[in-house]
């Protein structure tokens, strides 16, 4: 019953996802010459303090644009976006529930287009812009109408795949303001929701969809 | 007349920050000074272990510290230690390090000597009772519930010889009763099913690993842990941790999914708090997702044989139920139990036996998942209803019906009875719901390769208590607070809950808070949120805490308005004297007066009947207001069944052994309809789950070196949203519950096993084969529509 896999995030005509694939991410951390094993890939969460050494890696200032505003941040060369938002940016609405681009939880749009940010390095979105679940609504903290209708929905369970599912229903209105139930079903394919919230979040958004 | 809450929809005030992301899950704190710890897991299914030097992983610049299982209280077996040095299952952590980052956690542990000498394993439950059979911890090989203790069952060679491969060998079963007489019955019965069935063990898999932070302020010891429950945690914390509840402070406001995993505390929610009291610091505990599948609990897989008799008429006469449970490497579920008893209730059998054995196995600990014991074998039992139906000529819902308890069942060798029972009604509503009479016509149809399959499940689970503590207090600024001990499971019930209170206190929602999530706010003591119980059980103790208020605010206006205490009336945030209603005081009146009174009115007096936990927050309230607490001694008779009906169609390839589910609708008898958006999710929700139940869910060993194969989501497969049908229609039976205050039973569990029970229906309809077996994949339905044997035994486990 598992139907072939075909995200919008997948769209085979789109070039912007070769840069981010999980491919040229792997090749980024063999290339960034981290410590061997499975330290490199799992750093996903060394906490911002580097004061031990150990892992090898020596941090860089770079500058990410993230909801709209540049920020100065010290990366290592093989550190992930979403270690890098959650942990130096206190951008924590960007989840991980498996750090191994499954589950969608930490998913974020760089320009535009949906990634994995538990995937993402760091460094190879320099020059990109960057959303999170934070950076979806007003200026002024208003609801971005997905969430609203989110929230009207009562599509939410647990919670944790919640931003995840945000940024994927934000980022579909973007490109297509009217979409079908079936086009959302496919713009969410790659968000996990164990709760298995799925109708609901189906219902937000073709309920935003009217007044974004 | 204040407002109408129980019933309506409203929005839950955790909502907002899970769609913004502000909402903080455990491992989303921070706090300064804090370090992470990486713990050292059990390469292999059980080994003993020698550490051997931890002299260069300490010496690495950044390392904090160490901790062992000498720096951890024992927990013997059937208990599941900390930390050990004779670790029994695949992941069980031996050693923690904290360091400054984790990458030099994770390089630490590699540099620490170690000797593992392993032992001999058992991963499948049925080898273990065989004579010779290993055991999978050195006391013995079964342990379960609360009435089989640890010790070493052996079946005889002729048990199993007799039963061949395609029946469950039946040895002698620590676990046995019976009602009626069975072997009468069958000699009766018009049609006998007898078959053995497996089903899988499986793993919670909630998308948010167990993740702990703890540290030490001021003699207390502050935990942010990822758990189902609030107040129900406090005991168990302290216990582990070694300290009085008091000096406990936990923190759970938000919960990332648990399924039954994360209902009570879990050994490794110690570990930094452990190491914190160790090294000074606060420490981060981060559990990967690989790491939760070990130690993440699952789900106790069953081997079993199961014979079912039945008049001409559909009746089922006689059950004969023999289950294989198989649990972890510590004291097993009670899922075998709660499953004979389900289907003592769901199929009134007027005569029942059941057999049943709880072995333990060096799988990862197993632990209740919805539905635990009732949803499993709703996939066996289901089926085979379906099988009688058509062979005794009787549509699928009436054979149902017929056997359907009322609300005079007894059942079970307990002679247990129930609050209410509606399922007849959830099946006559539900199937016209689906309109059962039209999809059944399409039954069989065919377009090319693909098959229509209709299918229909049941399920049930017992979804209430009582006896626990309410608390509300009505501040000076005339607000509510419902203070709630419940957890925040994502099933909003700890609000729905609470709303009740409200009600019956007259007061506005607006002005209503709810407390909860953090213990210094101070919380009662109510159940764990688990079992469907939270929705029965605390609409009870916020309603005697309601009522406890009233009386005080009645009392309150009677001392300074004249009368006595019952010509008050409260309603509309005041209390006033029914005959003359300008004599009146508001909350915010009153409140300000309790605490002037102090006493019980503030809260400084409590009954003595409190629970310890709800005691040692009743400090933190004292003074803040008007305080309403008590003890719900309200009457209860009986096990509250949420029960619950669902009804699938799906378009099955032959060819492929894959199948879309078209349609899928649920109907469920859960009393009074409190909250109708909650309900509808969870309904739909739990379908889901039961949807992957059905199709998916299992955790998968090589049975020659122990080691699991599913330790990612791309291998267990929880359903994504392509998965499932675009709509899925919900309803419920709405008819009151007699022993509820508002009327309600919970329901949460069942709408999973009975999703789960119609996919299978619906398979067995499409394909005309039984498969008697979760999960049912797309290689042994091409196997059993070529006519080939399936590439496992009946019986087989981890495949």
């Amino acid at each position: 019953m598992q139907k072939k896999f075909s995200s919008d995030r997948y769209d085979p005509l789109s070039t912007e996802r070769d840069a981010l694939s999980r491919r040229t991410f792997i090749k980024g951390v063999i290339a960034a010459g981290t410590v061997a094993g499975a330290a490199g890939l799992m750093t996903g969460c060394s906490g911002g303090d580097s004061s031990g050494g150990g892992a090898g890696s020596v941090e860089r200032l770079v500058t990410i644009n993230v909801n709209g505003k540049d920020r100065p941040v010290d990366v290592m060369p093989n550190e992930t976006l979403a270690h890098t938002l959650r942990n130096k940016l206190g951008l924590t609405g960007t989840k991980l529930g498996c750090d191994r681009a499954s589950c969608g939880a930490c998913t974020v749009m760089i320009d535009g287009v949906t990634t994995y940010s538990c995937s993402t390095l760091t460094h190879m979105v320099r020059n990109k812009k960057i959303v999170t679940v934070e950076g979806v609504g007003g200026p002024n903290g208003e609801l971005h109408p997905v969430q609203q209708a989110m929230i009207e929905e009562l599509a939410p369970q647990c919670g944790y795949c919640t931003p995840g599912q945000v940024v994927s229903g934000v980022a579909l209105l973007q490109r297509n303001p009217s979409p079908t139930r079936d086009e959302v079903r496919h713009a969410l394919s790659g968000n996990l929701c164990r709760c298995g919230a799925y109708n609901n979040y189906i219902n937000a958004i073709v309920k935003a969809a009217g007044r974004a | 007349m204040a407002e109408k809450l129980l019933g309506n929809n409203f929005t839950p005030p955790d909502v907002r920050a899970k769609v913004t992301g502000a909402s903080k899950y455990s491992e989303d704190v921070r706090v300064d000074g804090m370090c992470y710890i990486k713990m050292l897991g059990n390469p292999m299914p059980s080994s003993n272990v020698t550490i051997v030097d931890t002299s260069e992983a300490l010496a690495m610049k950044g390392v904090l510290g160490i901790l062992t299982e000498n720096d951890v209280p024992p927990s013997p077996p059937p208990g599941y230690p900390i930390l050990t040095n004779k670790p029994r299952q695949l992941g069980q952590p031996i050693l923690a390090i904290a360091a400054e980052n984790e990458a030099i956690a994770a390089e630490a542990l590699e540099k620490i000597k170690v000797n593992y000498e392993a032992q001999p394993f058992s991963l499948d439950p049925l080898q273990s009772l065989y004579p010779g059979g290993p055991n999978a911890l050195e006391e013995g090989n079964i342990s379960g519930g609360r009435s089989i203790p640890l010790g070493v069952l052996k079946w005889t060679a002729r048990d199993f010889a007799e039963a061949g491969e395609t029946r469950l060998p039946m040895g002698e079963a620590p676990e046995e009763w019976a009602v009626g007489d069975v072997e009468a019955a069958f000699k009766d019965a018009a049609f006998i099913i007898d078959e053995p069935f497996v089903v899988a063990s499986s793993s919670h898999q909630a998308l948010e690993p167990r993740s702990t932070l703890s540290y030490w302020e001021n003699g207390k010891c502050f935990v942010y842990g990822s758990s189902q429950s609030q107040s129900w945690m406090m005991p168990g914390l302290a216990a582990m941790l070694q300290i009085p509840v008091e000096d406990v402070v936990y923190i759970a406001e938000f919960c990332g999914g648990g399924f039954g995993a994360k209902a009570s505390p879990y050994p490794t929610m110690a570990i930094p708090a452990y190491m914190s009291k160790k090294i000074g610091r606060p420490c981060m505990l981060r559990i990967t997702r690989a790491e939760e599948y070990h130690i993440g609990g699952s789900r106790p897989g069953f081997q079993g044989q199961l014979k079912v008799g039945f008049d001409k008429k559909g009746k089922v006469t006689a059950i004969d139920c023999y289950i294989v449970q198989s649990g972890g490497p510590s004291n097993g579920s009670g899922d075998y139990t709660a499953a004979a008893e389900a289907l003592a209730l769901v199929y009134t059998p007027t005569n029942m036996r059941f057999r049943g054995v709880p072995v333990v196995t060096n799988k990862p600990f197993h632990i209740s998942q919805r539905g635990p014991g009732q949803n499993q074998i709703a996939c066996i039992m289901e089926p085979f209803m379906d099988r009688a139906a058509k062979q005794l000529g009787i549509d699928r819902i009436m054979i149902r019906e017929i056997n359907a308890p009322d609300h005079d069942v007894v059942f079970s060798d307990r002679e247990s009875t129930v609050t209410s029972s509606y399922i007849r009604d959830a099946l006559i509503m539900g199937s016209d719901k689906f309109k059962w009479k039209e999809k059944i016509a399409l039954s069989g149809k065919r377009n090319g390769n693909k098959v229509i399959g209709i299918g229909v499940g049941q399920a049930y689970h017992s979804a209430g208590s009582n006896g626990f503590d309410g608390l509300v207090t009505i501040r000076p600024d005339g607000k509510l607070h419902i203070h709630s001990g419940v957890g925040n499971l994502g099933t909003y019930s700890y609000a729905s809950a609470s709303r009740i209170a409200a009600e019956t206190l007259g007061c506005s929602w607006e002005n209503t808070v709810i407390e909860h999530g953090d213990s210094r706010r101070g919380l009662p003591w109510v159940l764990a949120q688990f079992g469907s119980n939270t929705t029965f059980t605390t609409t009870r103790t916020n309603f005697a805490a309601a009522n406890d208020a009233k009386q005080k605010l009645k009392e309150i206006a009677a001392m300074d308005l004249g009368g006595a205490a019952d010509d008050y009336e409260v309603d509309n945030e005041t209390v006033f004297l029914k005959s003359d209603p300008s004599k009146v005081m508001t909350f915010a009146q009153a409140a300000t007066r309790a605490i002037e009174l102090g006493g019980k009115y503030d809260g400084h007096e409590f009954p003595d009947e409190l629970n310890a936990v709800t005691k040692a927050a009743m400090p933190l309230v004292a003074g803040l207001g008007l305080c309403g607490v008590a003890k719900d001694n309200m009457p209860k008779k009986g096990t509250v069944p949420a029960l619950a009906t669902g009804y699938a169609m799906i378009e099955l390839d032959t060819e492929t052994g894959k199948y879309e589910i078209l349609e899928y609708t649920a109907f469920v008898d859960c009393g009074s309809v409190i909250h109708p958006q909650s309900l509808e999710q969870q309904v739909r929700g739990g379908g889901v789950m039961g949807m992957g139940m059905a199709a998916t869910d299992r955790m998968v060993y090589d049975p020659q070196n122990g080691l699991c194969a599913t330790v990612d989501l791309y291998h267990t497969k929880p359903l994504t949203i392509l998965d499932i049908p675009s709509n899925v229609e919900v309803g419920a039976v709405n008819k009151p519950d007699p022993q509820s205050p508002a009327g309600v039973k919970g329901v949460g569990e069942p709408v999973m096993g009975c999703a789960a029970a119609a996919i299978l229906s619906a398979i067995q309809d499409a394909t005309g084969h039984s498969f008697n077996r979760t999960p049912v994949d797309p290689d042994m339905i091409v196997n059993a529509m070529a006519g080939r044997p399936q590439s496992f035994k009946p019986l087989q486990v981890n495949i």
